[in-house]
């Protein structure tokens, strides 16, 4: 038989093996990355922050993601209402190939661009002839983060929009409202918190990605490097409280995008609980 | 033929029945086809072009196999390791009640959020033999960090909130009142997990293996601070490929990037497979 006493010992056991885990993986390193960041105090974070070529760095992340996030949102949601609306042949390897880009090393999704528009791609000739330069400057940045940035929005709202089914966007479009008409006023209150969700994290992986930027950036401290490249440039220069500082403004950026996920799923679940 | 065009007439009604059918998938296949399947296609190409031959001279070598070797095993051995974690994470945050089980929730995902280079260097600064970790380590004469333990580690980090969050959503759906019965049978609480809970969430834990084997095979970031990065002995596939595009030898580099996407493919297709059969009958 069960002794109750030995039941709550492992019980209490296993809870603080939980936190065990999280201490080493998870609250160790976030709590070093901020202790190492103030280690000069603020005016340290003030100097690392404001040097002009952590400034290019952050101006370069931000036009990235201004770019990227855009293009997979409009991409996402386009392909979220054909796949979730409509029957047509080919729709699991559509699904599969929009997936396909978390399966892949960010080197690779470098790697993929280098092949294309690098100095031995395939379009290396009319480029060099056109005088443009895609490899080593903002477009391979850019291509480069969209690729690993890819699925994010899809992937949230796609579950959400094959539930909903189409029964009121086809009572709109008998009502006569046209296709925008029906995407405002109907799709989009519907899914707007998990678009949301979709957006924020897009943007954090398209602000924080290092992999598959780095093969494609060339590494020009103040031209061509993200945040993240120029942590990797200040770290190897052993210069770790300013690669700390920027790594904590990437980090308070994850935390925000974690606390606004959280939200998030609360909201929806409830929306989904009031839905049914 | 007929069965199609029965199945084409029959379809039509409901597809002209909303709008935006034609431009939503012109813009769908657009955004797919120039952004991934035109890129990926082009490494494809670049190693068929190669030829068999070529593509198996470009990996016959001795650090190129070293390379992939280590990529894949330390890729399977964390997330091994990350098995036993992520399930008790899981069933923690699920079954147990506790202060703090909402901050510790939410805490799961910060291998998602922070970048990886930031978790590159935070991690070497942790276990290196002056950081907080590896300084006690160290005395005993263990060292983390600059070699294959230092990836696995790494690995474990960036792969434990793929385990977590696969099985918990299934954790959550697990009702209660088998597990109970067994107990009020006279199970013990390791029999019920061994004998009534691991068999009912066995395929998320596959699928959850699978997750976290393939973000594990392909990180770049958070592994190369922490690797040592020596050839042949701690240098993982996807810097290979950096240092073959450094070299400008890009058909040696695409040739790995190949392999990896190949193996990596193959891996999720039979861990797709094993978590299919795991699951009880009546749910295939």
């Amino acid at each position: 038989m069960n002794q109750p006493g030995t039941e709550r010992a492992t019980a209490t056991l296993s809870i603080l093996a939980a936190w065990a885990v999280a201490a080493l993986f998870l609250i160790l390193p976030l709590a070093l990355v901020f202790q190492q960041a103030f280690a000069l105090g603020w005016s340290g974070v003030a100097n690392a922050l404001t040097d002009p070529d952590a400034e290019s760095a952050i101006a370069l992340t931000l036009i990235t993601a201004a770019i990227s996030v855009p293009v997979n949102l409009v991409g996402g949601l386009a392909a979220a209402w054909c796949i979730a609306k409509f029957d047509f042949p080919g729709k699991t390897l559509l699904v599969s190939i929009i997936e396909l880009p978390f399966s892949i090393s960010p080197v690779v999704s470098g790697l993929v661009w280098v092949l294309l528009f690098g100095s031995q791609g395939w379009f290396a000739g009319e480029l060099a002839a056109a005088h443009i330069q895609i490899i080593f400057a903002l477009p391979g940045i850019v291509l480069a983060t969209i690729f690993v940035t890819f699925p994010f929005v899809a992937r949230t709202i796609l579950p959400l929009m094959q539930e909903q089914g189409r029964d009121h966007e086809e009572a709109a479009t008998m009502l006569g409202a046209g296709f925008f008409s029906t995407l405002w006023h109907v799709v989009l209150p519907d899914i707007k918190w998990a678009l949301l969700a979709g957006v924020l994290l897009t943007n954090a992986r398209a602000m924080g990605e290092f992999g598959a930027v780095s093969v494609v950036s060339g590494h020009v401290s103040g031209l061509t490097e993200t945040i993240p490249l120029q942590i990797e440039s200040l770290y190897d220069d052993y210069q770790s409280t300013a690669a700390f500082a920027l790594s904590a403004l990437l980090a308070c950026l994850g935390l925000i995008t974690l606390v606004a996920k959280a939200v998030l799923e609360w909201h929806i679940t409830r929306t989904r609980r009031i839905a049914a | 033929m007929s069965s199609l065009r029965s199945r084409i007439s029959s379809a039509r009604p409901r597809t002209r029945a909303l709008p935006g059918f034609c431009g939503s998938l012109t813009v769908t296949l657009l955004w797919v086809g120039l952004l991934v399947v035109i890129p990926l296609t082009a490494l494809v190409i670049c190693a068929a072009k190669l030829g068999p031959i070529g593509l198996w001279q470009s990996l016959d070598q001795e650090r190129v196999l070293n390379a992939l070797g280590l990529s894949f095993g330390a890729a399977a051995i964390a997330s091994l390791i990350n098995l036993p974690l992520g399930l008790l994470l899981a069933f923690v945050l699920v079954r147990r009640r506790f202060p703090g089980r909402l901050a510790l929730d939410a805490l799961m995902d910060l291998p998602f959020a922070l970048p990886t280079a930031v978790a590159g260097i935070t991690l070497v600064t942790l276990f290196s033999s002056n950081g907080w970790i590896g300084a006690p380590l160290a005395r005993l004469g263990l060292s983390l960090a600059y070699n294959r333990a230092g990836i696995v580690i790494a690995l474990i980090f960036i792969g434990l909130p793929f385990m977590v969050r696969t099985v918990q959503p299934v954790l959550i759906d697990q009702p209660l009142d088998v597990e109970e019965a067994a107990s009020t049978l006279g199970a013990t609480s390791w029999q019920t997990l061994r004998r009534v809970l691991l068999p009912a969430i066995a395929p998320s834990l596959v699928a959850g293996f699978a997750l976290a084997f393939a973000r594990a095979l392909g990180e770049y970031g958070s592994v190369i601070f922490i690797a040592g990065n020596l050839p042949n002995k701690t240098e993982i596939a996807p810097l290979l490929i950096v240092t073959r595009l450094l070299e400008f030898n890009d058909s040696g580099a695409a040739a790995i990037g190949f392999a990896m996407l190949v193996g990596a493919l193959a891996v999720l297709l039979l861990l797709g497979l094993l978590s299919r059969k795991l699951r009880p009958a009546g749910f295939r």
